[in-house]
């Protein structure tokens, strides 16, 4: 059952907003904020349960992140972000991860799809900076495995 | 760093602007009967309240409508003005439409007839079970009444027992008291 918009955005949107905030100035994270809400809300119907709320906003807050900072940046100019081909990771990422653990997926994308750092993806999947610096390991681990 | 007031109001106006929401609801302060809730649909108002605690109802409301249920002003603005209208006794007829979706036949056929009962003017349990065919059904009309998703929009205040007693309501007697006082119903 996924829960009323209006319980998730409550619950969400102050540490929402400051990761915003963190990453792009406060003037840019209004309408970031803005942004994240709004695609998150075209998106909700399409949920199929509750489950990784938390991760999955906060997914959609680093892909706007990202899309303002190559709006803002000629093309290649994204050092922290780890481009080939003009392709973000994230992009690579998110297909070759469909099959890991929720948690492990998360962890594996916020860390090297978009470059967050361990304490933002703990935030981001309501656990702490070691066990996401855990998940994401695990994750890699078991990616290894399935792509040898 | 939390989001101030005026980037939340902007956020539940841009989804409302852009139509994304099932449900959109606000409470309405100090109204002659309290605090109302209201809620609305793309075709018309699916909720009035008179507990104002929205936790309570918007689980119900994401289960009938759709899990996009968020508290913005804009879309309330003309229920809220028609009952402001109703509360200041300039309006006897409320022109929005009820939205009833996610409500059993049996429910809607009684809430269909109360519908027709006018203002200023009751009726009985009674004859409002009459009306839907069931002459003996008064005290499932009674609650329907007491269940009645869509108050004063849906006059249920208007129904009383056969001995003229207001007998009971959803909101309290003082409420219904109250709207039969305004419309002239009682003295």
């Amino acid at each position: 059952m996924i829960p009323p918009f209006e319980t998730f955005y409550e619950a969400h949107r102050d540490e929402v907003y400051r990761f915003l905030g963190r990453r792009l100035g406060r003037q840019s994270a209004e309408d970031a904020f803005q942004e994240t809400f709004l695609r998150a809300l075209r998106a909700y119907p399409r949920l199929e349960d509750g489950e990784h709320l938390r991760a999955w906003v906060f997914t959609i807050a680093s892909r706007i992140v990202v899309d303002d900072a190559r709006r803002r940046k000629p093309a290649g100019e994204l050092p922290e972000l780890a481009v080939e081909d003009g392709l973000p990771a994230f992009e690579d990422l998110a297909p070759l991860t469909d099959d890991l653990p929720p948690k492990e997926r998360a962890a594996v994308v916020l860390r090297y799809g978009y470059d967050l750092d361990y304490a933002e993806i703990g935030a981001a999947l309501g656990s702490t900076e070691s066990a996401a610096r855990q998940a994401a390991s695990a994750g890699v681990r078991r990616l290894r495995k399935e792509h040898r | 760093m939390t989001v101030s007031p005026s980037l939340d109001e902007r956020f539940r106006a841009a989804a409302a602007a852009a139509e994304l929401l099932d449900v959109a609801y606000d409470l309405l302060p100090d109204t002659p009967v309290g605090t109302l809730l209201v809620g609305v649909t793309d075709r018309g108002v699916c909720r009035i309240s008179f507990d104002p605690e929205p936790e309570h109802h918007l689980e119900l409301l994401a289960r009938v409508f759709g899990p996009r249920v968020l508290r913005a002003s804009k879309p309330v603005d003309r229920v809220r003005r028609e009952l402001d209208e109703y509360f200041e006794g300039k309006r006897r007829h409320f022109d929005v439409e009820p939205d009833v979706r996610g409500i059993p036949d049996f429910y809607r056929q009684v809430l269909a007839e109360l519908a027709r009962v006018e203002y200023g003017t009751t009726t009985t349990y009674g004859t409002l079970a009459a009306l839907t065919g069931n002459p003996r059904a008064a005290r499932a009309v009674g609650t329907v009444m007491n269940r009645n998703p869509i108050p004063i929009v849906l006059p249920c205040h208007r129904v009383i027992g056969a001995s003229g007693s207001l007998t009971g309501y959803g909101g309290g007697l003082d409420r219904k008291e109250h709207l039969l006082r305004l419309e002239g119903a009682i003295l």
